[in-house]
């Protein structure tokens, strides 16, 4: 009898494996997830038979730690920001994966050549490139309107509140280029103790004019409803309130910050072939530019940029609103992941201090 | 009494009536003592069995865990376990001792074979928490070491990083060196260690977690406090209103403590922004100026007012079930004795509404303290409190023997809180219901 049982029970574990394949990947959930459903899952599962299982988190990297370091590993692929690659990959939880196993650029030019720098770390691959921006309510500035960081700490000449996120990474680099210091110069200047002084000093200026955000669908909320006329919001979350909803805003593309988000895969992961197949699905040339058709963030392969085209309502271009366009880049941060790495928790707590000490 | 045979205090009884032949016995000769400890213990032994699911479920999913958790405070092996040569030179050595040639060559050993198993990132992360700055140091020169590392090696690490000769660098090491530390206690109470050891404040601009600790506990007491004067009369008026009318009322306090705290917060929020309802009323009825729109929310009076909200039920229930107890006649003969109304109500009312009011100012105080979620959408910068930090450096930063050391901190103060409670009132006092 107990045979019996044994034997049913594992012959319905292979039957079910056979059957089912499977994989799990863990994302950001809103309108991103459903970018990466239309354009990755659907045509993975037409195309394999394997089925994505999409689960929707705060921050992929937090489930994926978790799980790692309980030994009970559920999800396949993480999409997570770049500084929680390093990291994770650093302290063993990632497994490691060859550019070489990527697939070529439709003109055969190597994956490792093709993705924008930065965009392949050793144990992760990216797929889309993300600005933070600072967008206002068009409605709220009769006369002249903002168009540079300067303009978004003069309250003098552009009043109104101000929406900023609540935490150092994406403020203090906002302070230094409206305080004059070239984007490029950005993390010279806050690697000394004088530039985190200036920068937390033109801070200042506006901290009683600052609504402050923490999930990214804030900001858009605020500017709609007015409580603030100015605010740095994620440029994808401005497209769709701009072009989906029709709102009276706009971009101001000086200053803006640009991050990846990669696709890991933690060691251990339950379906691990699945995972592989899927990660490279999924950041192909062709795969990252229909991404663009649902959500503005670029893709991180150059071959993909001359495939973007129409957004899905088949009138909007979506090349100018990408924060990789030749007008977006004029003047941006690009995130530097080894300095947040170092310097992250010393600049948080000074930032909470800072914020506390009202 | 019907079946003496199912019934053994029966069979007790009839032998006890045959007394005279010595000690007493039960029916079948056993004596007495033992018979009834026997049937004690069985009954003990089946109580316990009932409640051993109960038991066996609260420390699986909460004693274990929570433990677990808390260990983390003070237990991080981040280091010790990933650079055992160099924590076995620590371990041989006294405090302040220059490194020599050993503690280098165990050094970079320890390194490499670090680096090749890829934990170099939980050794450099380990040593950041304490020394800001330095987790590039060890991932940077794990990815050089991988390569392998030629003697001698004080001059090989020198020459990938003259970091690697900083005495402070080493005298964190070698504190990080035994898995068991005090040094995220220290942290959560804005203090540090020096080079040679010492304890010392943080910087000023990086304290932060004591300020927070103070308004945790102050914003609690002053939405204790609110609780108590808004619910109050409202338990009162339940308590005495006949039962159709106060049932009515009771829904009106029981559908907001019902209803998703999620959808209570983000309806003050409606209600309270600077362009939300209440500031257009006062600026449509000419009270303010358009353009002197009150700040309302997103600082710490947003905080108040809505967690006093969220928390009003946890007064009010408590209050009204000790109310209902009340004999009126109590207050009757205190004003027929010649009490005024202020004297009844003080004197004979209001103490027996002490146990209600403990209860509820424990549980909305208590609540309060851990609140998280309502202070982080409506708190702004000036209406955080210390749980929000530990979210942060649970879900943020991914520190959490950090999150850990706070949350032992809270812990540890509401339990002190508590056992005060006891001693000034007596929890024997509290009454739920």
């Amino acid at each position: 009898m107990k045979t019996t049982l044994i034997l049913s029970t594992a012959l319905c574990g292979v039957a079910f494996g056979a059957m089912a394949q499977e994989v799990n990947v863990v994302s950001w959930g809103g309108a991103y997830e459903v970018s990466q459903v239309e354009a990755y899952n659907k045509p993975f599962t037409a195309e394999t038979g394997i089925t994505v299982n999409m689960i929707a988190a705060d921050n992929p990297a937090t489930p994926l730690r978790a799980q790692v370091e309980a030994g009970n590993v559920t999800g396949d692929v993480f999409d997570v920001e770049v500084s929680d690659a390093i990291r994770l990959c650093d302290e063993g939880a990632l497994v490691e994966i060859d550019p070489a196993d990527l697939p070529t650029a439709p003109d055969g030019t190597a994956a490792a050549d093709d993705f924008v720098p930065g965009a392949l770390q050793d144990c992760a691959v990216a797929n889309i490139v993300w600005g933070t921006v600072i967008s206002f309510n068009t409605t709220k500035f009769e006369g002249e309107a903002p168009s540079t960081a300067a303009d978004f700490f003069d309250t003098e000449t552009f009043p109104g509140k101000r929406g900023l996120p609540k935490n150092p990474k994406r403020t203090l680099y906002l302070a230094l280029i409206a305080d004059g210091v070239p984007a490029a110069e950005v993390y010279d200047v806050l690697s000394t103790p004088e530039g985190v002084d200036r920068a937390f000093a033109k801070l200042d200026t506006i901290k009683g004019e600052t609504v402050w955000w923490e999930a990214g669908a804030q900001p858009v909320q605020l500017l709609a409803d007015g409580e603030v006329s100015m605010t740095t919001v994620y440029n994808g979350r401005a497209f769709d309130a701009m072009v989906a909803e029709k709102q009276p805003f706009e971009i101001i593309w000086d200053g803006q910050y640009l991050d990846m988000d990669m696709f890991v895969i933690p060691v251990d992961a339950p379906n691990p072939e699945a995972a592989m197949e899927y990660l490279k699905f999924a950041t192909d040339t062709q795969r990252l530019a229909d991404q663009a058709k649902y959500i503005a963030y670029g893709p991180a392969r150059q071959s993909s940029t001359s495939l973007v085209g129409l957004y899905q309502d088949g009138v909007t271009e979506m090349a100018p609103h990408m924060p990789t366009s030749p007008e977006a880049l004029a003047n941006a941060v690009t995130d530097d992941p080894e300095f947040w790495a170092d310097h992250s928790a010393e600049l948080t707590e000074r930032f909470n201090s800072w914020l506390a000490a009202s | 009494m019907a079946d003496a045979a199912l019934d053994p205090h029966a069979a007790i009884a009839t032998t006890a009536s045959g007394v005279g032949s010595g000690t007493l016995t039960t029916a079948d000769g056993m004596p007495l003592a033992r018979a009834l400890a026997h049937s004690q213990r069985r009954a003990r032994r089946r109580a316990f069995l009932l409640v051993l699911p109960l038991l066996a479920f609260i420390l699986i999913t909460f004693v274990v865990p929570i433990g677990q958790m808390l260990a983390r405070s003070f237990h991080n092996d981040g280091f010790s376990a990933n650079m055992p040569q160099v924590s076995a030179w620590f371990a041989s050595t006294e405090h302040g001792t220059a490194p020599d040639d050993a503690a280098w060559t165990a050094l970079a050993q320890d390194l490499v074979a670090s680096a090749d198993a890829r934990s170099i990132g939980v050794v450099g992360t380990r040593i950041n928490y304490d020394m800001p700055g330095t987790r590039s140091l060890f991932t940077a020169t794990g990815r050089q070491v991988r390569r392998g590392l030629e003697p001698p090696y004080q001059e090989a690490l020198l020459e990938i990083n003259e970091a690697w000769g900083d005495p402070r660098l080493w005298s964190v090491m070698r504190s990080a060196s035994t898995p068991v530390t005090a040094n995220f206690y220290l942290a959560a109470v804005d203090r540090t260690r020096d080079e040679d050891g010492n304890i010392q404040q943080v910087e000023e601009q990086q304290r932060i977690y004591l300020t927070l600790f103070w308004r945790t506990f102050w914003l609690s007491a002053v939405i204790t406090g609110l609780t108590f004067i808004l619910g109050f009369p409202i338990a009162h008026l339940l308590a005495t209103l006949p039962m159709r009318k106060s049932n009515l009322l009771m829904i009106l306090v029981l559908l907001p403590f019902w209803t998703s705290l999620l959808v209570r917060t983000t309806s003050w929020m409606v209600l309270l922004q600077q362009q939300g309802v209440i500031n257009d009323i006062l600026v449509w009825m000419g009270i303010i100026g358009g353009d002197a729109r009150l700040q309302m929310i997103y600082n710490r009076t947003g905080t108040i007012i809505a967690m006093t909200h969220i928390l009003l039920p946890f007064m009010i229930l408590p209050l009204y079930s000790v109310m209902r107890t009340i004999n009126p006649a109590y207050v009757r003969a205190a004003r027929s004795l010649g009490a005024t109304s202020w004297t009844a109500f003080r004197r004979v009312y209001f103490p027996q509404t002490l146990p209600g009011l403990g209860a509820g100012a424990m549980l909305v105080f208590i609540l309060a303290v851990g609140y998280y979620i309502t202070p982080a959408l409506v708190g702004g910068s000036s209406g955080q409190l210390i749980s929000n930090m530990i979210a942060q450096h649970m879900t943020g930063t991914l520190n959490w023997s950090m999150a850990a050391a706070l949350a032992a901190l809270l812990l540890g103060s509401v339990l002190i809180l508590y056992w005060l409670y006891d001693r000034l009132v007596g929890v024997d006092n509290l009454k739920l219901g």
